[in-house]
């Protein structure tokens, strides 16, 4: 028997039971009504992207939000302040050269297993991202460390001691910000181990299976169905709900109705033409979180129409940003014209450009083409994206360009892209570690723009755009030590790039939540983080 | 000129596969039945691994990601056996379906029977209440469209079979679930289960067959069985409506060419009851060729529905195997593809069965 | 204008005589027959009706239409209908509806055009070719009919799309071949009841060739049957190719293609039904007319549902 329900509202349920002859035959449905269970979060989103739950693999948002929930780095994020804090290493220190870093992890600390916290898990997580070697790892491999050199490089000499001696002297707060990423998850060694097969260091266990010190546990994943987190008790802070149900649903108008009907307690992915009506809501009420993501389009440097750098601007002033921002995508985009998203060190929040036809028809004059061209944009098969492409359309007519949509899946549009095959084509970045250096080594930083460069995971190579101004700009500001130097030159190479690159950055995204009036703490994880379920309290459920 | 008339197997469903009536001539030769279905599996296999090969979406980057060097994606390529000659990597798959391995799925990092394992018995669940829906509404009218055929009962039972017909399914789903669940609140909304009971399911219930609806009951958790069946309702009712059109189409025709044969007259003369005669007598003659088309749009039904299955968030297998297509998901489309066909050609191969023991004629 | 009224007469009787004088006047009588037994359904010539009426507007879709139908205007989006003369209002980026459903029925007609033309024509050759001919040709044909039959129709058109990127054209091609192998068994059927017939061995006796017999004494008897069962698959192709275009994989934005529609529209469903409701309601008339107007035309044909 259930604990969970309550028995009500049979009549209205019932109903179209005995409307239908068939069901009548069956035995009619007991109806319940809709509610969530008082001691269980229940969220709504779509977690289709889902496809491995190892801190080592894990890459995709939903992913990324369980594993925020179930492991703990030894740097974190508050979720209040957003801020990089001590987590499970109490404290560090850097030597004199700036290449060794030691943390002292903290004491009494132990795994849901019931095994302590130590050192050597610390140390086996790093080695174990590193070598496995999958998407994220490079947030670690930026710092020297090699599936051959990590052994000696990430040691653990007693249990309360972790050392890290990277390649190079790092800004300290680089390294620290992106030990915040969950790919530096601390998994526990022992129970990791007995799951290992052959060489895959227990990935393939972890990817369906938990082993942290978080606040939950994974209960169950069914993929495109739902992941149940169940509350760990050995987690040093109180944990309000006992559970989460996060819930794969893909309609934003399927969420709303769910929301209002009072089945789901958070739905995130909500539509901006429901937004007002949420709000309105007798029971519900909207909670809007600016987020990482940037939304751009950039044109291929290969093509030679794009190359020309008066063409590029000339889109940039051809884009209806405000036009867009108040339309198809309020309340899901703002406008934002610079590569590094608010919220992270150096980020500008300058907009140069808005919609200016006359300049840009005289900027095309210039390059060439007083007539305009025909182009082609690259995008996935996705609703809002299709949104986009056509109100670009729309406003890249009015400059005389002919711009077709070629509309493709996912990984093939990824695949074009990394092929640098595209024309013109409508993409989001979101930041994989809270430091500027995330974006910066990506749209403003090409170490070499020939084909056989190959730096596939590279947006400027992807564009084929040298950056030969600001690459070592970006090489100077990883290492620099001064906070408000490295500032300015991230600002700097923040407003090079709005000048001359091929990237028309528009928006950074904002997640419109839809939330059930009497839920309260839930955190999206704002430009830097993922979500945080564990500081969810729910009216009538105190906390223990 | 005589126009011919048309054999059973052209008056298949539009949009479902048809012809379903020609399996039992071939079937009937009973020793080279088993062969003709091993062929047939094979050709599905070899077709299904040759289709998913030729798509062009890149199987790696939907594992590796946007973010991943040359380096990482080499190596998953090579992980996944991708390097190797075509021929080579079929023998190595057919092998290895052959003791039951599908592989891993690169979306679910799981193995693809066991994600199919779950999503089969969503979608079995929802078939098998929608033919049984067709069933039960869709005989009686047509069998009454027949008895009253060119009078308003007939047309009535027409246009509402034909709108059935009609209506794009995905359309017909959204308006559903706005009006009984949204605005009504008749129906339990998308999904299988409420939270609450899908938290007992997961703790109550022992999962023998992964078809809630069966499990709930076999456990004697019947509120979990309850909210279960009011979460079906509403998709069962919208796929329901198609094969019911289908269903009722069918037997009108089926009934009409019964009720023209010489022996209803002579029942009629013997005195024997009209509704016997009508119920008893014609329905049990059209009952044969009946079973084929019932067994058709439940084979259809089984392939999933991708369409529906979005628009109730149903985790089922047409939703299972699009998203590995789009992903370039090859073990998932192989596994999930041959499960469907295997199904497909074991119903046909069971309805010939029924045809067979029901229709003295044909054994 | 009066010297009209007898000659109609005149063709009335000719239409309805009961001795044909010639082989036209045979088929003209046959033809006669089977159009006013149609039109004897109130049904039938309403579903007549509905494809008359897709047939005028998709000719004359540019006269018909208020707007552009890619004429944007993001100000005055989401509109409902009547407002500022659109209509049925406008879509999500302040498009007419009404202007785009009227150009959209040249997409949805020309799909169903060619799904028509060539699905049915492929099944036809294989049917006739496997039934003609029997033994080995027939089992691998028939074999391969089945596999096709047993694979998920939608993955298939899926794959397809997928390999060859998405587009109207595509789409197309991967509904007809998906939707051929029911034609190829009724054909196959049809030529076996006809291949045993005088008429065929005669026509062998007089030394044609097997592709002249398939093809000139063959095909033409499964014809009939083909015919009707095309009108009756034209609502299915129709919505096979709107449920590509709610997938993203049939016409590409920003071409007005009533699927598509559909599937842009149901984000605002519960604020602005209207947008995915209407391409909803000519995507059902549409198809309706075709079934409405196949089913009178199986009624005429097939003896078996017949009036007694």
């Amino acid at each position: 028997m259930s604990t969970f329900a309550r028995r009500t509202g049979t009549a209205s349920r019932l109903a179209l039971g005995t409307a239908l002859a068939a069901l009548a035959l069956l035995g009619a449905a007991p109806a319940v009504l809709a509610e969530t269970p008082a001691d269980t979060l229940v969220i709504a989103n779509g977690i289709d992207d889902l496809i491995s739950l190892d801190p080592a693999q894990a890459f995709e948002f939903s992913g990324l939000d369980q594993i925020n929930n179930i492991y703990e780095t030894l740097v974190e994020i508050d979720p209040a302040t957003l801020q990089p804090v001590p987590g499970l290493a109490e404290s560090w220190t850097v030597s004199e050269d700036g290449q060794t870093f030691t943390f002292k992890i903290r004491q009494g600390r132990v795994f849901a297993s019931g095994n302590p916290v130590t050192a050597k898990d610390a140390a086996f997580s790093i080695q174990r991202a590193v070598r496995l070697n999958q998407s994220p790892a490079f947030i670690l491999t930026q710092f020297g460390l090699t599936p051959e050199n990590v052994e000696q490089t990430v040691t653990a000499p007693d249990d309360q001691t972790l050392v890290l001696k990277l390649d190079r002297p790092y800004a300290p707060t680089f390294v620290t910000n992106a030990l915040t990423a969950e790919v530096g998850s601390v998994v526990d060694m022992q129970t990791v181990m007995e799951h290992v097969e052959g060489e895959d260091f227990g990935n393939a266990w972890l990817s369906v299976n938990s082993a942290g010190s978080g606040p939950y546990m994974l209960r169950a994943w069914k993929p495109n169905e739902s992941v149940i987190l169940e509350a760990n008790p050995n987690f040093d802070r109180p944990v309000p709900l006992k559970r989460v149900f996060v819930r794969h649903v893909v309609e934003p108008a399927t969420q709303r109705l769910l929301l209002e009907n009072g089945d789901v307690d958070i739905a995130r992915n909500i539509a901006p033409t429901d937004i007002d009506a949420i709000e309105a809501g007798p029971n519900t009420h909207m909670q809007t979180e600016l987020r990482g993501q940037i939304y751009y389009l950039s044109g291929n440097q290969k093509n030679e129409i794009l190359a020309k750098p008066q063409v590029m601007e000339a889109i940039k002033y051809l884009i209806d940003y405000e036009g867009m921002a108040n339309t198809i995508v309020k309340g899901t985009n703002q406008v934002h014209q610079s590569f590094l998203p608010q919220g992270f060190l150096g980020a500008i929040t300058d907009k140069p450009y808005a919609q200016n036809v006359e300049k840009a028809k005289q900027l095309l004059a210039e390059a060439g083409y007083p007539q305009g061209f025909a182009i082609e944009i690259l995008i996935r098969n996705e609703q809002e994206r299709i949104d986009i492409a056509q109100a670009l359309q729309g406003a890249l007519a009015q400059g005389g360009i002919q711009a077709s949509i070629r509309q493709t899946t996912g990984a093939e549009a990824l695949s074009i892209f990394r092929a640098r095959n595209h024309q013109l084509t409508l993409q989001t970045w979101g930041p994989d570690y809270p430091d500027p250096n995330t974006n910066a080594s990506v749209f403003a930083a090409n170490a070499d723009n020939t084909d056989e460069g190959q730096l596939t995971g590279n947006l400027a190579w992807r564009n084929a755009y040298p950056a030969t101004e600001t690459t070592p700009m970006v090489a100077e500001a990883v290492v620099e030590k001064d906070e408000a130097k490295r500032r300015a030159l991230y600002e700097e190479m923040q407003r090079i790039s709005q000048k001359s690159s091929p990237f028309a950055i528009m928006f950074q995204r904002s997640e419109p939540a839809g939330i059930r009036d009497g839920v309260e703490g839930f955190k999206a994880g704002g430009a830097v983080s993922s979500a945080f379920y564990w500081t969810v309290t729910k009216g009538g459920a105190a906390a223990q | 000129m005589t126009v011919p008339g048309p054999s059973p197997a052209e008056i298949a469903p539009p949009g479902a596969p048809g012809g379903g009536l020609a399996f039992p001539r071939i079937l009937r030769r009973s020793a080279t039945t088993f062969g003709t279905l091993l062929v047939t599996l094979f050709g599905l296999l070899l077709a299904t691994f040759l289709i998913a090969r030729v798509v062009p979406i890149d199987p790696v980057l939907a594992i590796v990601g946007d973010r991943a060097t040359q380096a990482q994606y080499e190596a998953a390529r090579v992980a996944l056996g991708l390097g190797r000659p075509l021929w080579e990597q079929f023998i190595a798959y057919a092998g290895d379906v052959l003791t039951g391995d599908f592989g891993r799925s690169t979306l679910t990092s799981r193995p693809v029977l066991q994600d199919v394992a779950g999503a089969f018995p969503a979608t079995l669940e929802l078939a098998t209440l929608a033919t049984l829906l067709g069933v039960l509404v869709g005989i009686p009218a047509g069998v009454v469209g027949a008895t009253h055929q060119g009078r308003w009962p007939d047309q009535l039972i027409r246009v509402v079979g034909l709108l059935g017909y009609s209506v794009p399914v995905f359309w017909l789903g959204l308006v559903a679930l706005l009006v009984f669940y949204g605005q009504l609140g008749w129906t339990a909304g998308p999904g299988r289960l409420d939270t609450a009971f899908e938290l007992s399911y997961e703790f109550d219930v022992t999962p023998y067959t992964g078809s809630i609806l069966l499990d709930s009951a076999l456990s004697g958790a019947w509120d979990v069985f309850g909210n279960a069946l009011s979460h079906l309702v509403l998709p069962a009712c919208v796929l329901g409506y198609f094969s019911l059109a289908y269903i009722a189409r069918m037997t009108r025709s089926f009934m009409l060419e019964q009720l023209g044969q010489e022996y209803v007259t002579a029942a009629r003369v013997k005195g024997v009851s009209e509704a016997r005669v009508v119920w008893v007598h014609a329905l049990g003659n059209a009952a044969v060729p009946l079973i084929t088309v019932v067994a058709l749009s439940y084979a259809t039904l089984l392939e999933g529905s991708v369409l529906t299955e979005t628009i109730f968030a149903w985790p089922g297998i047409g939703l299972y195997v699009t998203n590995a297509l789009f992903a370039g998901d090859f073990n998932a489309v192989l596994g999930g593809t041959f499960v469907v066909g295997v199904a497909f050609i074991l119903l046909n191969f069971l309805s010939d069965l029924l045809y067979r023991i029901v229709d003295p004629r044909a054994r | 204008m009066t010297s009209l009224a007898p000659e109609k007469t005149d063709l009335r009787a000719w239409l309805n005589s009961d001795t044909p004088r010639s082989r036209g006047h045979a088929r003209a009588i046959a033809l006669w027959g089977a159009l006013s037994d149609l039109a004897r359904n109130p049904l039938t010539v309403f579903g007549a009706l509905l494809i008359l009426a897709l047939l005028l507007t998709a000719a004359f879709a540019p006269l018909i239409a208020t707007h552009a139908p890619d004429a944007q205007n993001l100000a005055g989006r989401l509109q409902p209908p009547g407002w500022n003369g659109h209509l049925l209002g406008t879509d999500e980026l302040g498009r007419d509806i009404f202007s785009r459903i009227v150009h959209g029925s040249r997409v949805t007609l020309s799909v169903v055009a060619i799904v028509a033309l060539t699905a049915p024509l492929f099944g036809l050759l294989i049917g006739t070719v496997a039934g003609t001919l029997g033994g080995w040709t027939d089992r691998v044909l028939m074999r391969f009919t089945d596999i096709v039959l047993a694979f998920p129709r939608l993955v298939l058109a899926l794959a397809f799309v997928a390999a060859r990127g998405p587009s109207i054209e595509n789409a197309v091609i991967a509904i007809a071949l998906t939707a051929w192998p029911p034609y190829a068994r009724v054909a196959r059927a049809e030529a076996l009841t006809v291949r045993r017939s005088d008429y065929i061995a005669a026509a062998r006796l007089g030394g044609a060739s097997t592709p002249r017999i398939i093809l000139f004494h063959v095909v033409p008897m499964c014809l009939s049957s083909v015919i009707v069962r095309v009108t009756l698959d034209m609502a299915g192709i129709i919505l096979t190719a709107a449920g590509l275009g709610f997938l993203g994989l049939g016409a590409q934005p920003p071409l007005a293609e009533w699927g598509a529609m559909i599937s842009s529209g149901r984000q605002f469903l519960l604020t602005n039904p209207w947008v995915a409701t209407i391409p909803g309601i000519a995507i059902l008339l549409v198809s309706l007319g075709f079934n409405l107007l196949g089913d009178g035309l199986r009624d005429v044909l097939d003896p078996r549902s017949a009036r007694r």
